[in-house]
Parts: structure tokens; C-alpha cells; sequence
């Protein structure tokens, strides 16, 4: 198994009465809400959370992309994976990921994974997200029904920049490049990627045709998931497949504490700050008509992001949230059997552990990552052992002997 | 109103287009808006009193497939003149509304000689940061009869068509409809429906009348000032107690409208 300890940087300071004065948390929330200099601490703080994930042993940390985003305070992630590169040393940097239609030219991604890369002695695992609506047509204007197909045509460009040797032609329907060349070169060849997917069936197929890792990446839980999870296996065999765990991905709402009523007690105000405030996005920016398409609208996946789906979360009982795996909470062992009956029900072999929640503090946070690691981790460490060789999904860093340290000047 | 199918297009991208037909008179061709028509249109039923009405749907309306290809403005332009030609029109009344007059402006400015009467109905394609157009696209289907309508209240009902939001299947369809003609028209809409039209209607040189509702929440009527100062052979008509669906809120007023362009 792999974990990738997650940090989506929410703002920790959105008042009280959020949900009643503003309509959205993404799109058209007022910059007025953040502050920053408070955001200049915030940012630290985020950076050492990730940093110290490492120390405790998860085996990748990731970070993401969103645009006018409350909970999500990272435009650009390439800017904390470049933070992150200089300061850790073993685990995978997971970028999950660029989206990649919004770049131009997308050679850009290219150029700046493959510098991410490098700097880390090849520890970079890219994603390549087709980006929420929200981000890619609400604040980035791309057209809704136009993106997959811009999408498509920039991963061809970043997929061939990578692999040749010599500069070509790139003549696109949406990027044209006399000269397209890529300095520098990614030390992977090419690095592993990850595919973020709400249930679009397009992404299933796009992710089993070039041997991608597929990750769901939703805000609802392990329950929730498995009809949506059952379906990309299904794809995955109708592809002749093989059906390795590591095809495929899940992020989950994860809290440890010593004890399962300490868990309720210490995190329960940052649960309902995330589902409450962070998520309270208007159902108008769910999903702009023409961003998906009609084959995956007919197979009635409706967007995760709608009010109906969080609306009753502030309501739940915390046994209510446990039982319908919105979160996986309580002492080590709980936590660890119920992460056992997600990792085997949704047949995954990556975890992107979000312990980060809402509004929690750096105390709280750490705590719970360290209890994650120390007792949880070996629980789960070899759940997959006939697969426990299988590093295709996985980065290839150069020999430790050959990596570059960051100098302790003026250190 | 008879319909068909009718194929245009290059052979490979062929678009199949259901076009609505009737009525005797001079012959006009009708470019729908955004929403596209309603059931046995009740403007276009008027219209065939005094007209032959060609009404075609552009792909992604009704049973109307085959828009992979048409991705901006001069596509869309030049579709439309594919379904003028296949339908053998000749010099007929090019009556467009909201989007279809945005896409029956670029006609009269890219052909100005074919296109000798025009109606521009509340068109789009031109933006102006003091007056900005509500965005269509983020709206929810309960927010649209008062955007659109001067009064919501009596026709409204036009706008559900008599469906149930609440039963799932009303619902699951009208979504994946409302997609198939959003993400369509977004392709000339979305984020901000301008593709340089200002620039090119000066070309214009039709007998146009360009008819605005003063209740127009969608695109004020303001914008209507704008076509005509820049078409040089347009005039500019305000209708009362009209919103941005002018043509079935006050459809004697419009139709009595596009019969000047006749003299």
C-alpha cells in the first residue's frame, strides 16, 4: 500500500455565518475574506505539515490545484512541490495535478514537471486532472463542451514532449509550436501519472489506454464510492487488464486519536468547518452544461459538488458520519479496519489520507498524522502482498548516493 | 408545423438537422436562441400566417446531432449557410433571436449581398463592461422565468414546458437537454458572448430591424443601441411589457415589425 498524506490548504478563517452571506466558496467568494498575512503564516504552516508527513514515514505527500477556491488555497502547485522539493528527501511528491487545458501552451507543464522532477532526483508523481468545472470553466473561462477536447490535445503535447529527443512540430487544434522542446527532461521516463476522475466514463478509459492510475478523489466517502469504483474495475477487465490495486486511488477523510471518543471530542468543530463552510459551493457552478458529456450525463452520474450531497453533514451524528464513511475516525485499531474494508472494498492500493480538515490546528493535525503512521501504517502496509512488487504506478528516484542536498547555508 | 431531417455539412462531419417548416408567404428563416424552441413554437405558428418559416435546430437541439465539428463563431456562420443552401432559400427574411441573432449578424457581414433583410431579435454578441449579461450558464433552472420573461408570473409556464421538476426522469432529461444545448451554445456564448462581432457589423448592409423588450434582464436593451449605431441599415424598435423572450410576450408586436422590412 501507499499513503500520500494530503493538504488541500483550506483558508481556516471563513466567519461563522459563511453558508447564510455568501453563496459560494468557490468561484465568486469575495477576496476580501482572505488576509494575507495571515495567509503568509498559514502557507508555513502547510508547507511544515507536508514536511513533517515525510519525517513520519508516508510514503508521498500531494498537493492539488484549485482556482478562487476557500478551501483550496493553491493556484499553483508547482510552487509548493518546488518548496517542498528542497526540503524532503524520500517521499514522492504528488502533484495531482495540472490542469493541463489551462496552461498555454500546455508545453508548460511539461517544462515545469519535468524541472519538479529533476530537483527532486525523480520524485515527482504528476496528475493530470481534466480540472473541476468550477476551476477550468467558471474562473479559467475555458468553453465547457470544448475542454475534453483541449484537454486531450495538451496531454498528447506534454506526453510527446517528454519522449522526444529532438524538437517537432506540434500542430494542435489549440497550441501550435514551430518548436516544441522541452528543457529540461524529466529523470522518469516519463514520471508516473495519476488521473483525478469524478466518474466520467471517458476518464476510465483514457487512464486503462495509457496505463494511468485512476483516483477518485471525493469529498463523500468509501461508501459512496464503491458503485462508481466497481464500475472502473469493470472497465479495467472488459480492457484485458490486469487488476493491480495500484490502478487505482482514493482520497479519504481520516482522523486518529488515542481513543475513538477523543477523536469525536478533539476533531469534530474541524469536521463540520470543512463540510459546513469549506464546501458550501452554489449548485449554479456544479457542472457548466457541456462539461461533461452527454454518454457520462446519461449514466446518470450527477457532480459530487452539489448542496444535497454536504448540505446534512452539520446534522450527522458522528456515528452517522463513521457508518456512512464520510470520515474514517476513532483510535488506531478502528481507524485501521475500517481503512481495511475501504482498501478491499474499493480494490484500491493508494490512499490520499486527508488529515488535514478544515479549520484544524497544527497540534491537533500532527497528532493525528503521527498516530496514522506509527499505528495505522502497518496495519495496512502489505494488504496487496501479490502485488507487492508491482512499482509500475510508482515513482523511480536516481540512487540516494547521487542525489543533491539542499546546503545548510546560512542555515 | 411539418419537420425533417436534413444532412449538411463536409461529408465526414456530416450534421444531421431537424428543421421545422410551414405557412405560406415570403420566406424566412428563423435562428433560435440559446433554449431553442418550445413545443409546436407558438411565435413560429404565428409566423405562418404571413410567411413560409424555415425554423432548423442547430445539433445538440431536439433530435439535431453531429456539433463536434462547429467549435467557434465562424463554424456556427457557416453551418447556418450550409442548412440556407441545402433548404435552396432565396433572399429570404433572416429573423434571429439572442444567439441565433448573433449568429444571423455574422451572416449578413460575412455575405452582405445574400442577406437583405434581417430582425434581430434581443441578439448576443456584444459585451459592454458597464452593462455586463448575466451568465446564463451558472443559472438554476427555478432563477430563469424572471431573467427572462417581463412577466414571469403569466408566462412562465412557457418555460417548463409543463414539466415536473420533481419527477427524477423529468428531471434526469431536462438536464441532459439543458447540457446538450448549453454546451452547444456555450461554444459562441460561454464565458462572455463576444467573438468580435462589433468589428464586422459594420458590413452589414440588409434593410434590419433590430427589436429589443424594455424588460430584458438577460441582455438590457441598452445593447440595442449599440447594434444599431453600428449597422449602418438598421433601426432600433423598444417593445412594452417584453422581456428577452420578446417574440412569444408580445408576438403581434414583432411580427408587425418584421412586415416594414417588406417596403
Amino acid at each position: 500500500m501507499k499513503f500520500t498524506w494530503f493538504n488541500l490548504m483550506p483558508w481556516p478563517y471563513l466567519p461563522e455565518d459563511f453558508r447564510e452571506k455568501y453563496r459560494s466558496v468557490w468561484v465568486d467568494i469575495p477576496s476580501s475574506l482572505y488576509d494575507p498575512v495571515r495567509g503568509h503564516e498559514l502557507y508555513n504552516v502547510y508547507l511544515d505539515e507536508l514536511e513533517y508527513a515525510e519525517e513520519c514515514g508516508f510514503d508521498g505527500i500531494g498537493v492539488n490545484e484549485h482556482h478562487a477556491n476557500g478551501y483550496g488555497l493553491m493556484p499553483s502547485p508547482n510552487l509548493m512541490a518546488a518548496a517542498l522539493a528542497r526540503r524532503t528527501s524520500k517521499s514522492a511528491l504528488v502533484v495531482l495535478g495540472n490542469s493541463i487545458a489551462l496552461y498555454n501552451p500546455p508545453l508548460r507543464v511539461a517544462e515545469e514537471f519535468a524541472m519538479l522532477d529533476v530537483i527532486s532526483g525523480g520524485r515527482l508523481l504528476a496528475g493530470f486532472p481534466v480540472g473541476t468545472s468550477m476551476d477550468t470553466n467558471y474562473c479559467y473561462g475555458q468553453i465547457p463542451a470544448l475542454t475534453r477536447e483541449k484537454y486531450r490535445e495538451a496531454h498528447e503535447l506534454i506526453k510527446r514532449a517528454w519522449q522526444e529527443d529532438e524538437p517537432f512540430t506540434f500542430n494542435g487544434r489549440y497550441t501550435q509550436l514551430r518548436y516544441a522542446n522541452c528543457w529540461p527532461k524529466p529523470i522518469q521516463s516519463p514520471p508516473p501519472i495519476f488521473i483525478p476522475g469524478g466518474g466520467s466514463l471517458e476518464t476510465y478509459d483514457f487512464c486503462l489506454e495509457n496505463d494511468y492510475v485512476y483516483c477518485y478523489l471525493s469529498f463523500t466517502g468509501y461508501r459512496r464510492a464503491k458503485q462508481l469504483m466497481d464500475g472502473y474495475w469493470e472497465r479495467v477487465e472488459e480492457y484485458g487488464k490486469d487488476n493491480s490495486p495500484y490502478r487505482a486511488g482514493f482520497a479519504q477523510t481520516i482522523i486518529v486519536a488515542e481513543t475513538d471518543e477523543e477523536a469525536e471530542k478533539e476533531y469534530r468543530e474541524h469536521i463540520d468547518y470543512f463540510y459546513n463552510r469549506c464546501l458550501h459551493v452554489y449548485p449554479g457552478f456544479a457542472d457548466a452544461p457541456g462539461y461533461r458529456t452527454i454518454k457520462t450525463l446519461k449514466a446518470n452520474v450527477t457532480s459530487q459538488m452539489t448542496e444535497q450531497a454536504f448540505g446534512n453533514v452539520s446534522s450527522m451524528s458522528w456515528r452517522q458520519l463513521i457508518d456512512d464513511g464520510y470520515i474514517i475516525a476513532g483510535s488506531p485499531d478502528t481507524v485501521a479496519n475500517q481503512m481495511k474494508e475501504l482498501v478491499t472494498s474499493l480494490r484500491v492500493g493508494n490512499i490520499f489520507c486527508l488529515i488535514h480538515v478544515g479549520n484544524m490546528p497544527q497540534d491537533k493535525c500532527m497528532r493525528s498524522t503521527k498516530l496514522f503512521a506509527d499505528e495505522v501504517i502497518p496495519q495496512l502496509r502489505d494488504m496487496w502482498p501479490e502485488y507487492k512488487d508491482d512499482n509500475r504506478f510508482w515513482i523511480s528516484p536516481i540512487d540516494h548516493a547521487n542525489r543533491a542536498a539542499a546546503a545548510a547555508i546560512g542555515g | 408545423m411539418d419537420s425533417r431531417l436534413i444532412e449538411v455539412g463536409h461529408p465526414e462531419t456530416r450534421s444531421s438537422i431537424r428543421v421545422y417548416e410551414g405557412g405560406d408567404g415570403p420566406e424566412l428563416l428563423f435562428l433560435h436562441g440559446a433554449g431553442g424552441l418550445f413545443p409546436d413554437d407558438p411565435f413560429l405558428e404565428s409566423l405562418t400566417n404571413q410567411y413560409h418559416v424555415y425554423a432548423p435546430l442547430l445539433p445538440g437541439f431536439e433530435d439535431s446531432e453531429g456539433g463536434d465539428h462547429l467549435r467557434g463563431m465562424l463554424d456556427f456562420t457557416l453551418h447556418a449557410f450550409d442548412v440556407f443552401d441545402a433548404l435552396s432559400l432565396r433572399q429570404p427574411l433572416v429573423v434571429g433571436h439572442s444567439m441565433g441573432g448573433m449568429i444571423a449578424a455574422e451572416m449578413a457581414a460575412i455575405a452582405p449581398t445574400e442577406i437583405q433583410r434581417l430582425a434581430l431579435l434581443a441578439p448576443a454578441g456584444l459585451w459592454k463592461d458597464e452593462h455586463p449579461i448575466e451568465d446564463l450558464f451558472s443559472k438554476l433552472p427555478f432563477e430563469l422565468p424572471a431573467l427572462l420573461l417581463h412577466d414571469p408570473e403569466t408566462n412562465g409556464a412557457l418555460l417548463s414546458s409543463g414539466g415536473n421538476f420533481n419527477d427524477p426522469e423529468f428531471l434526469s432529461d431536462f438536464l441532459v437537454g439543458n447540457a446538450r444545448r448549453l454546451g452547444m451554445a456555450g461554444k459562441l456564448l460561454f464565458p462572455v458572448p463576444d467573438r468580435g462581432l462589433r468589428d464586422r457589423l459594420y458590413r452589414i448592409k440588409a434593410h434590419t430591424a433590430v427589436i429589443w423588450g424594455r424588460s430584458d434582464r438577460l441582455i438590457p436593451p441598452v445593447y440595442g443601441d449599440d447594434f444599431v449605431n453600428e449597422i449602418p441599415t438598421a433601426t432600433l424598435y423598444k417593445i412594452e411589457e417584453a422581456g428577452h423572450m420578446l417574440q412569444y410576450e408580445q408576438t403581434e408586436a414583432v411580427i408587425k415589425i418584421l412586415a416594414t422590412l417588406h417596403n
